[in-house]
């Protein structure tokens, strides 16, 4: 095996770095926590100003898949959040594959300039694991398409310029088959956005789409093809787009405490510490293994499964040893005096539990190692 | 960059494969017990000449697993590390002592020592090779491993260079150990897999109920992690790189680091592993006559003859963070 990155992937990390840790700042950071919308606009543009989105787009251009996993790691081990760039970068990906001429001129550079975020409208009040149970409705009328339907979880809804959108175009159709795709911009009337604030400071939303009319051109892919348009976008993101390596900051800012607070001395420490850095470096392999079997004309969407299930795992295995081992000081948040690593303890132990649940749930993952890479029947439930 | 085996790795893998499932199956390992050694298997594999001194340790972890997947009982591992260093080991069997010798010049609980004619360790300030009659017995233990004490006094003692230099040997064992660890792993995966198919209840496989499914489905990531870890190490013993541990970036080149870090991982994985396939199995898991128990015994027994982890993993702690070491009295 070669784990080495070639030059011109090294070099593209350093300037993804340097960029990172310019703007990565304190304030930055501040403001996240503030207002609960978790994206750095300026790292984004700058990013952008360099040329280094547009190259990790999929199948763009001068990127491949690891540059898209370097940048979404760079990002992530320095703490920074990634599901806002990501989305953007993937959804700019799937108009690349399968978008219109109009769609392509408008959304890539506006994605690549770092200008653009975009909201992903799947999941629903009453529907999230067995998505294709969903119910928001696109009808025809004249050359119209006619949208009713709420989404949940549609983060970033607030900042977005567009949502993609899956709604039922057929209900005759066998469920996963009368589905489309819909690519909408945010300002279309009807569309309202509803905050759902959550346990880890993080603002979601649940938009609601009341006639919301749109044309032809605002199809995504083909008509009742929505379920392959999400297969594409899934392919992209699995797992090589951030989400695998939050042990990473976590560790590294819980090191620094036992540091300062001189609890590094002790074995018990240090034990868990390393436990966590050899975690943290495994989910970084399996990370990396998902990006070169992409790289290589692969779709690694089982390693991928595999990989998420492992590093959200021991992120919240990390994330709960952490607290128990800050005591109460590991309750303290961020900003409080005398809070175990600035309160990033804490500020983790209410981030993870997500982990396991967004992107697709453990046991959704589960099922999908069982059946289709372990061979085993379908299962009863 | 190549994160899965070469064509070459690939034909060695399948070459060892067949030999050791024709010439190590079930009823051999069985055979061997309870010292864990079969000397006519190990003239057999020896004959394959795989210790030249061009194999890398890269493609001995290859062999490693596929040892560990058959649970060969052979000393693979032991003299892959050992052989190198001795001139002239003829015939027999060169091994490793994990820890450094005792006052009064003892080693205990060497690896292979109820059958090695060669020991390698440290006594005192030196690394030494102590040529002598191997006991050709041990004491009964958890794995069915041919351990032993040795003298490092005793026999044709030979100074190899000063103690420091085993740290490479041990480096390069717990790289081979971990790689033989993945491949425990996953045979017992794969004998898990075997039977949940093949088990009916309630008429119906077991393997088709979710809370089965679930139990097994998070076992192929730790052991494909555990291999690229493994063999992370591997290159970076073979390539001699110099130690680099950036913990803040997740960067971490250095070899006793990684080699560390695979052993202690996969010795989990392994231990998760056949502890899950046993309990699928159900009451016939805890029964001798099925092969889940000779695995369960070696997942611990091959990892913890080193010590226990929490030493290990303070070692580890002292390369991460060198700046502060440990209190006093942590026992290592």
């Amino acid at each position: 095996m070669d784990f080495e990155l070639s030059p011109e992937v090294v070099a593209y990390r350093e300037r993804v770095r340097r960029i990172v840790a310019a703007h990565n700042t304190p304030e930055a950071i501040r403001v996240q926590h503030e207002t609960g919308t978790f994206n750095n606009p300026a790292l984004n543009r700058a990013l952008a100003a360099e040329g280094l989105i547009e190259r990790a787009v999929p199948g763009l251009g001068a990127g491949d898949p690891i540059e898209l996993w370097v940048l979404f790691n760079e990002i992530e081990k320095a703490g920074s959040p990634v599901d806002a760039l990501g989305v953007a970068v993937m959804i700019a990906g799937v108009v690349q594959h399968v978008g219109n001429d109009r769609q392509k001129a408008e959304l890539i550079p506006a994605v690549t300039s770092g200008e653009a975020l975009i909201c992903m409208g799947y999941s629903e009040p009453d529907v999230g694991s067995d998505l294709s149970a969903l119910t928001t409705r696109a009808v025809r009328d004249g050359d119209e398409w006619v949208i009713n339907g709420a989404k949940m979880w549609t983060t970033m809804a607030h900042e977005a310029r567009w949502v993609i959108l899956l709604a039922r175009t057929d209900p005759d159709l066998p469920r996963h088959k009368g589905l489309t795709m819909f690519l909408i911009p945010m300002d279309t009337p009807g569309i309202r956005v509803d905050p759902v604030h959550t346990m880890a400071t993080e603002r979601t939303n649940a938009t609601f789409y009341d006639d919301v009319r749109v044309g032809d051109d605002c199809v995504l892919g083909e008509v009742n093809g929505g379920w392959r348009v999400m297969s594409v976008a899934l392919s992209f993101e699995r797992g090589v787009m951030g989400g695998t390596n939050p042990g990473v900051p976590l560790l590294e800012h819980t090191a620094a405490w036992a540091r300062r607070s001189g609890r590094l001395a002790e074995p018990a420490v240090r034990e868990k510490l390393a436990r966590v850095a050899i975690d943290n470096h495994v989910a970084a392999l399996l990370t990396q293994r998902s990006a070169w079997i992409a790289a290589s004309g692969g779709l690694p969407g089982l390693e991928g499964s595999m990989t998420k299930l492992f590093a959200s795992e021991s992120y919240q295995k990390a994330s709960r040893w952490f607290q128990e081992m800050a005591g109460a000081e590991g309750l303290l948040q961020l900003e409080q005096p005398g809070a175990a690593a600035d309160g990033w303890i804490e500020y983790d132990a209410r981030h993870s539990p997500v982990t396991t649940i967004y992107g697709g749930t453990t046991e959704i993952n589960k099922n999908n190692i069982a059946e289709r890479h372990l061979g085993l029947p379908r299962a009863r439930r | 960059m190549e994160l899965a085996f070469s064509s070459d790795q690939r034909e060695l893998l399948d070459a060892f494969e067949q030999f050791f499932s024709k010439e190590s199956g079930p009823a051999v390992v069985r055979r061997a017990e309870p010292l864990g050694h079969d000397d006519s298997l190990w003239h057999r594999l020896d004959a394959m000449e795989v210790w030249g001194s061009g194999a890398s340790t890269a493609d001995l972890a290859v062999i490693a697993e596929s040892a560990g997947r058959w649970i060969a009982p052979v000393p693979f591992v032991e003299h892959a590390v050992a052989s190198p260093l001795i001139d002239e080991v003829g015939a027999g069997i060169a091994t490793i002592a994990l820890r450094p010798a005792t006052a009064d010049g003892a080693w205990r609980l060497v690896p292979a020592g109820a059958v090695a004619d060669v020991v390698i360790g440290v006594d005192g300030a030196d690394l030494v090779a102590v040529r002598s009659t191997p006991p050709g017995s041990g004491p009964l233990n958890h794995a069915s491993a041919p351990l032993a004490d040795r003298s490092a006094r005793d026999g044709v003692r030979t100074v190899l260079g000063p103690a420091a230099d085993m740290a490479a040997l041990l480096a390069r064992w717990k790289v081979l150990t971990a790689a033989s660890l993945v491949g425990v792993a996953s045979m017992a995966l794969e004998l898990a897999l075997a039977y949940v198919q093949e088990r009916q209840q309630f008429g119906v496989p077991i393997g088709s109920f979710q809370a089965v499914q679930h139990g097994l489905a998070d076992l192929p990531g730790m052991i494909d992690g555990a291999r690229l870890l493994a063999h992370k190490a591997a290159g970076a013993i073979d390539r001699g790189d110099d130690g680099r541990c950036n913990i803040a970036l997740n960067e971490i080149d250095d070899p006793l680091a990684l080699a560390s870090m695979a052993f202690v991982f996969a010795a989990d994985v392994a231990a998760h592993a056949t502890d899950r396939s046993l309990h699928f199995h159900g009451g016939y898991g805890f029964a001798e006559e099925y092969d889940i128990q000779l695995y369960y015994r070696r997942a611990r027994g091959w990892a913890l003859i080193l010590g226990e982890p929490t030493a290990e993993l303070l070692t580890l702690a002292d390369r991460f963070w060198p700046e502060t070491v440990a209190a006093q009295g942590s026992g290592h």
